[in-house]
């Protein structure tokens, strides 16, 4: 007999002048596995927030259990019976695995009698779901998988009877994927409920028994895992949404301006996030690189631009090779070999945001000529610099002197943008350009980065906005698992096509 | 509350009024303790304005006192322009100190003019390289300068002491310091300028350093706003990723603010040893350096905020030793209290007050505005 265990109705949250959840209804059965699925910025984090009571709704109802409840806090929900697994673990690294579970919990001034019924309870439910974990090791001695399964167990020992596990994969190897599905399966035989948020449709058709899709803060779908497949759920997740094809001259590909040669890369916890890429970018076109976030994208973009070491593998930048593992370039020499970049993160690495708009405008180029003579900076040459690119790019307000982070997203972007464009690269990397930008700016951004083209430049593009990709580009691959998993020119390629291939279907 | 839109706050109320306020809370909590310890706050406010304004040579104390604290205030702030903490200005001092005094006696032969540039580089040399070996360790092996450089400070105390007594050691002395400079070598004090003036005044340790501490304030200001380097340092400082983007290397910069730092804090050893003691004496830097961080706290880390912040520790200095002479119930402890309240309210509670004094003024020039 299947009975609702938790239902959603008309849940809705803004953040600013973000919707991030519409009219949410949901439905998730007792004991079942539920997925949700979406693409980045869908809004399946936030409406789990709100179930686990990180965040508040501004309106709507959850019920448990048929009886409607009023969430302030994750202490609400535990006490409700609602746990959950984020996808950044909430552990303390240098407590061993039982003082990170009984945390707030530990129920006694001095540790007796409450202790040892804990370490019993646990070891109960260690056994029930085979869980494995040795209560006296500490956790930055464990795996980032038997890290996922404490935290799993704090939740059952909370009494959670509905498991929410965000993104739960996305850190995991295939062998502890394979792992933690059998723990989530022998949790819904002992009649446990279980979320499962993702942006991997294989794991949907492979755990779930039913499945929610959510697109830009809205759920656009319920159905039974049986009764779907792969492409339906990839075309739900994507949309039909028309897409603003720009109008852009047919490209006119010259030689190639920069070649990737069986790139690897490691990130800083020297796990491998790019895995032998090839790439060419030919002059005049725009290569886009789609894939989900977390994918590699950003670790390979750091080691085109000479941010991250390589680990193995040669970038050619106009035919003669710039890096490899022995030898490679820092990002200031290869801008000066025409290499420019515009950073995913711009907040984080594109501009320092403390600082007054004109040396944000220069920066990285403030050693050039005219901006400073002898280490001394040419104050008045850099403002009149920055007040010609602030008006040919429309930035505002146009005001050299204020603080770049009192501007808005985009014209922080456009500061970024003028900035690179400006010294007429040859080759250009540019990452999530228009990512929390508003619409008038990214039509303007866009137009830019076609200007560039027809000018000749080679541009990597590499955003998670599949429909920024294929309006952009002239040819696509698509990034999965560190690995390009499909090259696709843009004249016959379609929005499923890639979110098959970006779900690592194919 | 709302939070207040920092571009409309008009600049004056954030760089003056608010350390004002700050300033004028911490003075109203030392009343206080002044009157709990049984002395009248008015007279001591009095006593402190006499003893810092009131006749020449106790002026010309406050200007002393304000030369050695623009020299550690302005130390601070250059490091911490690239986020670094220097608390050892006080070991780069003392380091600094001994950098003038074996200079200036070992290159005595020379025009004295010669000597005193000798000197004063010698003091920028020695105590950067004190800030270099904490400055290495920071960039290379990212152990944390707050940490060492405090560890420095007790080495440097330590060395200072080993060599005072069993090195350098005036040997026709039983105290832990050195031979005098010769008398030529000696920087002119203000006793001296007053004298070629045909004014007689008594003695006090104000000399031509105080010009020094004015040049070196240019020079910060210059070298922190106005050249790649002091860009680079403070891109550094406030978005080291952004750095390494931009091509900009941190573990360059870290090692140049903190020896930039330490050279500016050596100068403390220009105007005790060249103008003051003439020779070194155990523990002259006296907490200078320690005062300097909260100089350089409430001066906002700006040289035009550090001088009037020094100029104040000066008067409280000054001030303060006053009071302690006429008031048998405040001890100099208790000025050490006074001290530690203005850097509470002016470093630690700098934020206190400030979103009510910033949409205060925002609020008021809206509604000039729709006006």
């Amino acid at each position: 007999m299947v009975s609702p265990i938790l239902e959603l109705t008309n849940i809705n949250k803004s953040f600013g002048h973000v919707h991030a959840n519409k009219n949410i209804n949901l439905t998730i059965n007792k004991g079942t596995i539920h997925g949700i699925i979406g693409e980045n910025g869908a809004g399946k984090s936030t409406l789990m927030s709100i179930v686990f009571g990180l965040y508040q709704a501004n309106s709507g109802t959850i019920k448990v259990n048929g009886k409607e409840i009023n969430l302030r806090s994750p202490k609400d929900s535990i006490i409700n019976g609602i746990g959950m697994v984020h996808q950044h673990f909430m552990l303390v690294e240098n407590f061993t695995v039982l003082e990170n579970i009984i945390l707030g919990f530990e129920g006694e001034l001095v540790f007796g009698k409450n202790l040892e019924k804990a370490k019993k309870d646990l070891k109960d439910l260690c056994d029930t779901y085979k869980l494995n974990i040795d209560l006296n090791s500490t956790i930055s001695d464990l795996s980032v998988g038997f890290r996922q399964r404490v935290e799993i167990l704090k939740s059952l020992y909370r009494g959670a009877e509905i498991l929410i596990l965000d993104e739960p994969t996305g850190v995991l190897t295939p062998q502890e994927v394979d792992e933690l599905f059998k723990i989530l399966r022998s949790l819904k035989e002992e009649g446990k409920t279980i979320v499962l948020i993702t942006h991997k449709l294989i794991e949907i058709m492979d755990l779930t028994s039913e499945v929610s899709v959510m697109r830009q803060g809205e759920m656009v779908g319920h159905t039974k895992t049986e009764n779907t497949n792969k492409e339906q759920l990839a075309e739900m997740m994507v949309g039909r949404s028309v897409l603003l094809r720009l109008d852009k001259s047919e490209v006119k590909a010259g030689e190639v301006l920069f070649k990737v040669k069986n790139l690897t890369v490691k990130d800083d916890l020297d796990v491998t996030r790019v895995k032998n890429v090839d790439l060419e970018i030919r002059s005049g076109e725009i290569l886009g690189l789609a894939g989900v976030t977390g994918n590699g994208q950003t670790e390979l973009l750091e080691a085109l631009s000479g941010i991250r070491k390589v680990e193995s593998g040669e970038i050619y930048l106009e035919g003669k090779k710039v890096s490899d593992r022995q030898n490679f370039l820092d990002p200031r020499k290869l801008k000066d070999k025409g290499l420019a970049h515009v950073p995913e993160d711009r907040q984080r690495m594109g501009l320092v945001t403390d600082f007054k708009a004109y040396e944000n405008l220069i920066f990285g180029y403030h050693d050039q000529q005219p901006f400073s003579k002898s280490s001394v900076l040419n104050h008045r040459d850099i403002i009149s610099h920055s007040k010609k690119i602030m008006e040919e790019y429309d930035v505002r307000p146009q005001s050299p002197n204020l603080i770049t982070s009192n501007f808005s997203g985009g014209n922080q972007q456009k500061i970024i943008l003028s900035r690179e464009l400006n010294e007429n690269p040859k080759v250009l990397l540019v990452g999530q350009p228009t990512r929390g930008v508003d619409i008038g700016a990214i039509e303007f951004i866009h137009q830019r980065l076609i200007d560039m083209r027809d000018r000749g430049a080679a541009i990597l593009l590499v955003s998670v906005e599949l429909d920024e990709v294929l309006s952009l580009s002239d040819r696509i691959v698509v990034m999965f698992d560190g690995k390009i998993v499909g090259e696709k020119d843009n004249k016959n390629v379609t929005d499923r096509e890639l979110g098959l291939l970006m779900a690592g279907v194919v | 509350m709302a939070p207040v839109d920092k571009s409309k706050v008009p600049w004056w109320a954030s760089n003056l009024i608010v350390p004002l306020v700050n300033l004028t809370l911490a003075l109203l909590v030392s009343g206080l303790f002044i009157f709990i310890a049984g002395e009248n706050p008015y007279e001591a406010v009095r006593l402190i304005i006499y003893g810092s304004f009131g006749y020449i040579e106790g002026f010309a104390y406050t200007l002393y006192y304000t030369t050695n604290f623009v020299f550690t205030g302005l130390a601070f702030a250059v490091a911490f322009h690239c986020r670094l903490f220097n608390i050892g200005g006080e070991g780069q001092a003392y380091i600094g100190g001994l950098g003038v005094f074996l200079v200036a006696i070992n290159f005595s032969f020379l025009p004295v003019p010669i000597v005193w540039l000798l000197s004063i580089a010698g003091a920028v040399v020695f105590g950067a390289a004190w800030a270099f070996i904490p400055a290495y360790l920071q960039a290379t092996r990212g152990s944390h300068v707050v940490i060492t450089t405090i560890m420095f400070n007790f080495i440097a105390a330590s060395l200072m002491v080993f060599l005072l007594v069993d090195v350098i050691r005036d040997t026709a002395q039983m105290g832990p310091h050195t031979v005098a400079l010769p008398k030529e070598q000696w920087f002119p004090s203000f006793k001296d300028f007053a004298g070629l003036l045909g004014i007689k005044i008594r003695y006090s340790p104000l000399n031509i350093s105080f010009l020094l501490a004015i040049l070196a304030s240019v020079f910060v200001w210059f070298l922190v706003w106005k050249t790649r380097w002091g860009y680079e340092m403070r891109a550094v400082g406030h978005n080291t990723q952004a750095a390494i983007y931009a091509g900009i290397s941190p573990y360059k910069n870290i090692i140049i603010a903190m020896c930039i730092s330490g050279g500016l804090a050596g100068l403390l050893g220009v105007n005790e040893i060249l103008g003051v003691h003439h020779k070194i004496v155990a523990g002259f830097p006296a907490g200078y350096g320690f005062t300097g961080i909260a100089v350089a706290l409430m001066g906002r880390n700006h040289p035009i905020g550090i001088f009037p912040a020094a100029f104040l520790f000066g008067i409280l200095y000054q001030g303060g030793s006053e009071v302690t002479f006429d008031m048998p119930n405040i001890t100099r402890y208790m000025f050490v209290a006074v001290q530690g309240v203005i850097i509470l309210f002016s470093g630690a509670l700098e934020n206190l007050f400030r979103p009510q004094i910033e949409s205060f003024f925002v609020n008021r020039l809206n509604i000039k505005a729709s006006a």
